[in-house]
Order: structure tokens, then sequence, then C-alpha cells
């Protein structure tokens, strides 16, 4: 047998916004929110991508559901390129494509219900005949852990965690291979980003799901992750096991980030790695690695050649950096 | 599903499920006097143009010339006209004209401009610039001036005082829609819907647009406000209703000649058309700051 082919394959993914303006609405120049990047998701696993706001997580996660058309690359999901498929042939392809939002209260329509919420979801992608509909919107309900009785409600109605469960069961409705969740628990509570997390991990047990994560927060990312992937300015600097990478941090945005995430101890001693300056502008990104405006270690070089990811030797195997000087760097975690 | 029935039934919070966005809406609307007595006028209002031309005992158009320019009396409760016409019976009659004026030609021209406001905010883009430089072109006019235009072109009656008032309210509304199809497309549940495989239909009709409807509600009310004194005007300007319909801009033009020995032949009517407007702006404004979500509180 052959190695398993991954669910989905990213392939020099780019995607650029244009800036309009001058005479005539002309494209002065664009924002490169993703830039050239690939990575490969395999079934039943949970890959999160993190970095800072504007680094290109979110675009990434909407490249893939083709909601912006990606300025070039390959989406393939189960071998199909979803770039070229038509519109109706990507209609169809969504529903194993499913996304859950970070704002739950911009994610659901306040005019609907929760039945209709479900039920229209079923009814677009014909999941179950009209008569059953209902019944399956309970059940749905049911799956992410609210009761019957609320089905006639309306979001106003929800708090916002009940609300993210909605959009949960939403996502559900159409039997979805891939849900990217994007900031799927940050504008929520601690105690309730655990259920809400612990509800994702339980679907994925019994729905057999792959996750993309997108998130800003590692705490979160390192609950619910297998594999990460670190962007920096639209483009990946670090990818790896979960394990290895918050135990080796190659990159040294990596290396800072990691080192920012606040210790339940009080008492333990944190070395910060603070970072100058601000994310320069995607519209102008910085020559040569993109980091190297801020990265403590840069050198002449980091300021012409732009490092390749690359697999180290003495790591284990789909632990990738961007940097020249990974593995020389002082050790850190 | 019946133990399912009787758990909703018992459930304490059902009431809140009923409370529709509607009922809040009312609830406002109620602490605002103003467009309270506004919104009961405009009841008044259509229950006057429906069942007052049966009740009232003159003949709006019939000459009588023993009669003429009487002064208010007990029979002629507003006075007669030049032409020995009851004034009170005439502005009963009116009515219904001014109405239908007011509320078919904001209708047509929210048929018309709530579409293209929609494909423009939607689409964006070259559809966008088509679009919103043809509605340019239209605001580029005075409304009025429009309005004469077109009703010359068409002729002066009833149906193209209509038209010409509802090409008039084409821009304002299709300027509100677009703005606030904007606001709606960026939001999360658009992006919800499309991911789940709408068609662009789907989400124009069941999510979009019933999301702005509100701003659409608020302008059609302000507009019939404008569109009863375009109309008047037209009329006025003997462009609109033909003699001897009893239009009020109409008949205010006929008590002009008038005006310094028996006023009251041209101050009923123009009291009749400010009662009108002013009606439809109140309740209108309060509309706006009762359908705002800013002030749920």
């Amino acid at each position: 047998m052959t190695a398993s082919q991954p669910l989905l394959q990213v392939i020099n993914l780019k995607q650029y916004f244009p800036i309009k303006g001058g005479f005539f609405g002309a494209t002065v120049n664009h924002v490169k929110a993703v830039d050239d990047i690939s990575f490969d998701v395999h079934e039943g696993e949970t890959v999160s991508i993190v970095g800072e706001s504007g680094c290109g997580k979110s675009t990434t996660g909407r490249s893939i559901l083709r909601l912006e058309h990606p300025s070039a690359g390959e989406v393939r999901f189960q071998g199909k390129d979803m770039v070229s498929l038509s519109s109706s042939e990507l209609r169809q392809t969504r529903k194993d494509l499913q996304i859950i939002f970070q704002d739950p209260y911009a994610s659901i329509n306040p005019r609907q219900t929760v039945a209709d919420v479900l039920m229209e979801a079923l009814e677009i992608q014909s999941i179950v005949p009209k008569a059953q509909r209902r019944e399956r919107a309970l059940e749905l309900l049911e799956t992410v852990g609210l009761g019957a009785y609320q089905i006639d409600r309306y979001p106003h109605e929800f708090s916002g965690g009940q609300r993210q469960r909605i959009g949960i069961a939403r996502a559900l409705a159409v039997n979805p291979k891939l849900i990217i969740c994007d900031e799927a628990v940050s504008a929520l509570d601690v105690s309730i980003q655990a259920q809400i997390l612990n509800l994702l991990k339980q679907l994925q047990r019994d729905f057999k799901l792959t996750y993309i994560f997108i998130s800003h927060d590692l705490g979160v990312v390192r609950h619910i992750s297998d594999r990460i992937i670190v962007m920096y300015l639209g483009k990946i600097v670090e990818i790896a096991d979960k394990k290895s990478l918050f135990e080796k941090p190659q990159h040294p945005y990596t290396q800072a980030l990691l080192s920012s995430i606040p210790t339940y101890d009080p008492k333990a001693k944190t070395e910060r790695i603070p970072l100058k300056g601000d994310v320069p502008s995607p519209i102008d990104p910085p020559e040569g690695c993109r980091f190297h405006t801020r990265c403590p270690y840069a050198q002449e070089r980091c300021r012409v050649e732009e490092p390749k990811l690359v697999n180290l030797k003495d790591l284990q195997a789909g632990h990738e950096a961007a940097c020249h000087y990974a593995g020389d760097l002082p050790e850190r975690n | 599903m019946t133990g399912l029935a009787t758990q909703n039934e018992n459930d304490p919070d059902k009431a809140v499920i009923s409370t529709s966005n509607w009922r809040l809406v009312y609830r406002k609307l109620k602490k605002n006097k103003t467009a309270l007595w506004g919104g009961y006028l405009i009841l008044l209002l259509i229950l006057v143009a429906i069942v007052g031309p049966y009740l009232t005992t003159h003949d709006p158009v019939r000459v009588d010339f023993s009669n003429r320019l009487q002064s208010p009396s007990a029979e002629f409760w507003l006075g007669t006209d030049h032409n020995g016409r009851d004034i009170f019976t005439r502005l009963i009659h009116g009515m219904q004209i001014t109405l239908i004026v007011g509320f078919s030609s904001v209708l047509v021209g929210a048929v018309i401009g709530v579409p293209l406001g929609i494909l423009a905010g939607f689409y964006g883009g070259a559809l966008d610039s088509v679009i919103m430089r043809f509605i340019d072109v239209l605001l580029a006019f005075p409304g009025i001036l429009l309005a004469i235009a077109l009703v010359s072109v068409l002729g002066g009656s009833i149906g193209s005082v209509i038209v010409a008032v509802a090409v008039f309210s084409i821009p304002t509304f299709a300027r509100v829609v677009r703005g606030s199809t904007l606001t709606i497309k960026k939001l999360e549940y658009i992006d919800a819907v499309r991911a789940l495989g709408a068609t662009d239909l789907r989400i124009i009709v069941k999510h979009v647009l019933p999301n702005i409807l509100s701003p659409i509600i608020v302008q059609s009310t302000l507009r019939i406000a404008i569109a009863i004194l375009v109309a008047s005007a037209l009329s006025f300007l003997g462009l609109g209703a033909q003699p001897p319909s009893p239009e009020w801009g109409r008949m205010l033009s006929d008590g002009r000649n008038y005006m310094f020995d028996y006023p009251h032949v041209a101050l009923f009517p123009g009291l009749a058309i400010v009662v009108a407007v002013l009606a439809f702006n109140l309740f209108g404004d309060g509309l706006r700051d009762a359908l705002d979500p800013k002030t749920k509180k």
C-alpha cells in the first residue's frame, strides 16, 4: 500500500489582495497576506496554524475553503484541486470542508432560529429528505450538547458558548471530513473554552474529523493539536510535531512565541524573549528572511537570502524550520 | 414528539421564544410619543381614505356656482371653492389620491432601487461602478426638475406622477441598500452559508435581504412623506392630477387666486398636506430610532 495520501495538500498557495487607488481604481499594490506556503494535512489529525494577527493564518483557512479565490497555487482535497473547480462542483465539494468562526455573535444570522440554521444546511446539501430534517437538526443539537427544547430559539437568546455550539452543529450538519476552526475559542471565557475544546476533541473521535485549528493562543494549541505550523508575515517559519516544537523550537520566532506563554507557577523563572518593533507591512515585506528586522540573531545573510523550510539532521522527520542558523542558536525551551 | 411538545410548554423560557424583534420595536416605539402619534395619524388617514368618501354628503366634483367661495359654515365645514364645491368633501376624497400616490410611488421606487442596491453592494467591482454611476446621474438632477421632465414627457396624470416620483426615489433606496449590504456581506454568517455551498441567490434572499429590512422600512416611510410633497407640487404646477380631480396640490393651486379675500380655499388643502407629510415624517423618525440596534435599552 502506498503511504496514505494526505487529505489536504496545500501547494505554493498565495493570496494577494489588491490595493485599489489612483485613477479609475487601478491596482496600486498588493497585500501579500499569504505568500507561497505549502503543507499537508492527513486524515484524522489536528494541525494548528499559529502566529500573531496579520500573519495570514485566517486567510490561509479562507483560501482553503475558497471563501477567497487564491491568487496562485493549489489546494488539493482528496487529490482534487479545489482552485480549479467550477462553481457548481465547488458547491458540492463544500460539504466536505466546513468552518467554525471566531465571533459567535456574527456567525449566525440573527433572523434565523436554530432550526432554520441547521435545516438550511441540510437543505443546501440535500443531506436528508425534507421530512426528516427537523429530526436530524434535533440530533445535531444533542450532539453538540444543547437541549432539544432550544431548537426554536433565536441566536440572541443564547450565550456565546452556546452560539459557538450552534456554529459547530451547523458545520457538522453536512457530515464534513475537514473542519477549519478559525480562532474558534478565542472569543470565549477560559472555562467555556475548555468545554468547547473538549467537545471538538470528542467530535473528532466520534466522526473521524480532521481539524485545521487556527489560533494565536499557544496554550489552546498545545491542548488540541498533533502538528503545529508557525506563520510569520505570510510565510511558514516552522512546522513540526507538537512535542518536537514545544521541546526543540528551532526558529527564533517560534522561540519568542513559546517564551510568551504564561506559566501557572508564579515562582517559575521563565525567560521572555521580547521582540523589538512591530510586524512589518505585508504590502512591502522585508527582503531576505522576513523576520530579520526583529530577530535577535539576524546576520548579514538573513537580510539578503531567503531561508527555505528544511528538516534539520538531529530532529525528527517532519520538523522543518526556515532559518539559516536553525540548530546553531542557543537551546531554549 | 409529544414528549417534546410538553417539555416545550413547561419550559419557563418559552415566552422568550415568541418575543420577536418586532415586538421589541413596538415597545420602543411606544416610548416615543411623537412617533406613536404619527403612526396613529397615518392609520387615521388610511381609514378616512377608505371609508371617508362614503360618508360625505356633498359631491366632490359637481360645480355649483350658487354656493361659490362660501366661508366655513355648518353646511360647508371648511367652506367652498371658486366652483362652489365643498372643500371638506374634496379633501376627504383627495386623501385617497394622496395616499395611493405616496405608497405606490415609493413601492415602485423600492422595487427597482432595492435590487439595484443589493446587486451593487453584493457583487462590487464593475457591476457596482455601473449601477452607482447610473444612480449618480439620477441624483445629479434636482429631484423636482427630474419629476417635471418625466411628467411632461409622460403627460399629466396620476399615473405619470407615480412614475416620476418613483424614479425620483430610486437613488435613495439604492444608496441606503448598497451601504447596508456592504456591511452585512462582510459578516461571518454570510461566509458560513457560503461555505455550506449556498448559491448567491439564496444568500441574497434569505440572509442579506432580511437583515437590511429595517433601513428599507424606515426609508420607505420617510420617502412617502417626500413623495406626497412632490406629487402635490407637481399637481400645483398643473402637471399632475387634472381638474376636476380633488387632488390637494391642485386645490392649493386653485385657491392661490383667492388667497387674500378667501384664504380658506388655499389654507385647508395646505394644512392637509402638512398633516399627512408630518405624520409620515414623525413615524419614520421614530421607527428609525426604534429599529436602531444601538438604542436597545
